[in-house]
C-alpha cells in the first residue's frame, strides 16, 4: 500500500509517497509507520487512540475517522492536515 | 535587604541571550555584553506553535522546547548544543490511554533540582504535570497529581479555563529539597508537595477569588504566575487572576500586595519577574481586567510596575514606552530578568515586540518589532 504524506509531516518521513505492507486496519497502518518514522504517531492519533481534530485519513479515497476500519486490500492512504485555521 | 542586594550590583557588564517563544515559531535575542546592541536569530520551528522554550541552567547547554503545530498534536523538542540541532522527544507528556484525557499542548517547562540533573518537570493544558528522569527524552505522568482523587474538584473539566484552555503552570522546586515543589493552576489554584509529587495540598488562603460564590474557597482560584525566590526559597510572590499576592512561609496565607497599586491601572495581570539577587524587588505588567476583559494595556499606555520592598509600595516604570494607543499586553511567560550586576528585564508582547531594560526598568528599548505573538521571553 501506499501511503501519501502531507507536507507537515515530512520532517519525519522527508519523502511525500511512502510503501507499506497492506495492513490489517488502518490503526496498523498508522503503526507501520511510526515503526518506521518514530514519533509520527502520536503527532496524528492522541494518547486514547482518536484521530487528532485536524487530521484526515482517506482510504483508497474514501473519508474515514475509524482506525478499527479493517484495510487489507487498500491500494492508497491518503493522510491530511486539514483546516487548523491561521 | 533590597538596598545592599541591589548594590551588590556592581561587576562586569554581562551579554544575555533571550528565547522568544512565538505562535509560529522559536527566536533567539542576544546582546552585547553592554547590552545595548542585539542581534535576532531564528526562527527555529517555524510555523509551529511555541509555548515555552528554557535552557537548562544545570549545564548550561540543554535547551527544552514545548511545541505543537495547528495540525499536529503537542511534543518537546531538545537540544543538547545550545539550539544548534534539535531532536524530538521519543515520548512527549500524555496521559493515561483510557484515561479518557489528552494533552492539547505542554505548556510549561521546569528544570529539576540541581542534585537531579535529568530531571525536568512539564506542566500542561488541561491540567497535567508530567516528569522526565532523562533529560527530557521520555516523559511520565505523575500520578500523585494526574490521579489524585480531587484532581477534578480541584480543577473543573477540561473544558473550562482560559480561553487558550486550562493549564497547570509555575513549576516550582525548592532549591534546598528536591521533594518540595508547588505549582498553579489556571484554574485550580496553588499546591504544594512535600514529597516529590506524590501528594499535594492546596495553598490558597487569603488569594481572592471572587469569581465564586464562597468568599475563601480552598481551592479553584486562578493564578496566573507564581515565583519563589531563590535566594529566599520562603518567599513567594503571584500575579493572580484577582491581583498581586506574597507568601512568607512557612505561613499559609498570602498577603495582598496589589492595593497599593494606582486604582486606575489596578493589580490585574499576568506576568510576574523577580530580581535575582534581592528578594524584595519585582516587576509586574498589569493590564486591563475590567467590564469585558478586554486583556490589554490599561488605557492603551503600556507600563511595567517595580516594587523594591516586597509589594508595600510600586513605581510605574514606562519611559520609552509608547505614551497612547498601545493596545498589546504581556502573557504569564513573557517577562523575564538577567542576572546582570545591573539587571535586565525583558518582555515580550502579544504583538510580536521585544522590550529590554538595562537598569532595572528605569528606561525601555524596543529590540525587535515584527515577530509572531509572543508567548515566552526566557533569559538564559
Amino acid at each position: 500500500m501506499i501511503v501519501r504524506i502531507p507536507t507537515v509531516l515530512r520532517s519525519y518521513t522527508g519523502i511525500d509517497v511512502v510503501e507499506i505492507e497492506s495492513a490489517a486496519t488502518l490503526a496498523a497502518a498508522v503503526d507501520a509507520l511510526d515503526a518506521r518514522f518514530p514519533g509520527l504517531r502520536f503527532r496524528i492519533i492522541d494518547e486514547q487512540r482518536a484521530v487528532r481534530p485536524h487530521i484526515k485519513f482517506f482510504v483508497d479515497g474514501a473519508l474515514t475517522r475509524d482506525l478499527a476500519a479493517p484495510i487489507p486490500t487498500a491500494r492508497e492512504l491518503m493522510i491530511v492536515g486539514a483546516l487548523s485555521g491561521g | 535587604m533590597a538596598a545592599s542586594a541591589r548594590k551588590a550590583a556592581v561587576g562586569t557588564p554581562r551579554a544575555t541571550t533571550l528565547l522568544i517563544a512565538t505562535r509560529k515559531g522559536l527566536w533567539t535575542l542576544a546582546s552585547d555584553p553592554p547590552r545595548r546592541k542585539w542581534k535576532l536569530t531564528g526562527p527555529d520551528f517555524l510555523g509551529h506553535i511555541v509555548h515555552h522554550a528554557i535552557k537548562d541552567p544545570r549545564d548550561g547547554k540543554t535547551l527544552l522546547a514545548a511545541a505543537r503545530t495547528g495540525h499536529l498534536g503537542p511534543t518537546v523538542f531538545r537540544s543538547t548544543d545550545r539550539g544548534r540541532t534539535w531532536k524530538e522527544a521519543a515520548k512527549p507528556p500524555a496521559f493515561k490511554e483510557g484515561s479518557g484525557r489528552t494533552v492539547d499542548h505542554t505548556f510549561w517547562l521546569t528544570p529539576g533540582h540541581a542534585t537531579q540533573p535529568n530531571v525536568w518537570w512539564a506542566g500542561t493544558s488541561p491540567q497535567g504535570l508530567f516528569r522526565s528522569a532523562d533529560g527530557g527524552v521520555n516523559w511520565t505522568g505523575v500520578d500523585g497529581f494526574n490521579d489524585h482523587p480531587q484532581r477534578k474538584a480541584w480543577c473543573g473539566g477540561d473544558q473550562d479555563g482560559t480561553p487558550d484552555g486550562p493549564k497547570l503552570h509555575s513549576i516550582v522546586v525548592d532549591p534546598r529539597d528536591a521533594r518540595h515543589m508547588y505549582i498553579s493552576m489556571s484554574s485550580g489554584g496553588t499546591f504544594e508537595s512535600h514529597d516529590g509529587g506524590a501528594d499535594w495540598k492546596p495553598l490558597n488562603k487569603g488569594v481572592r477569588a471572587d469569581f465564586l460564590p464562597q468568599p475563601d474557597p480552598e481551592f479553584g482560584h486562578d493564578p496566573h504566575c507564581m515565583r519563589l525566590h531563590p535566594n529566599d526559597p520562603d518567599r513567594l510572590y503571584q500575579q493572580n487572576h484577582t491581583g498581586i499576592f506574597r507568601l512568607d512561609r512557612p505561613a499559609d496565607r498570602w498577603t495582598d500586595i496589589g492595593a497599593t497599586m494606582p486604582k486606575s491601572v489596578g493589580s490585574i495581570g499576568f506576568p510576574m519577574t523577580l530580581h535575582p539577587r534581592d528578594p524584595d524587588t519585582l516587576w509586574v505588567f498589569p493590564m486591563d481586567g475590567s467590564d469585558v476583559w478586554p486583556r490589554i494595556s490599561p488605557a492603551g499606555r503600556p507600563a511595567a510596575y517595580r516594587s523594591v520592598n516586597g509589594g508595600k509600595t510600586w513605581q510605574r516604570q514606562a519611559t520609552g514606552l509608547p505614551k497612547a494607543q498601545a493596545w498589546w499586553t504581556v502573557k504569564r511567560q513573557a517577562m523575564t530578568a538577567d542576572n546582570a550586576p545591573t539587571v535586565g528585564v525583558y518582555f515580550g508582547t502579544t504583538s510580536g515586540e521585544v522590550w529590554g531594560s538595562r537598569d532595572e526598568g528605569r528606561s525601555w528599548k524596543c529590540l525587535a518589532q515584527h515577530l509572531p505573538h509572543i508567548y515566552a521571553v526566557e533569559s538564559v
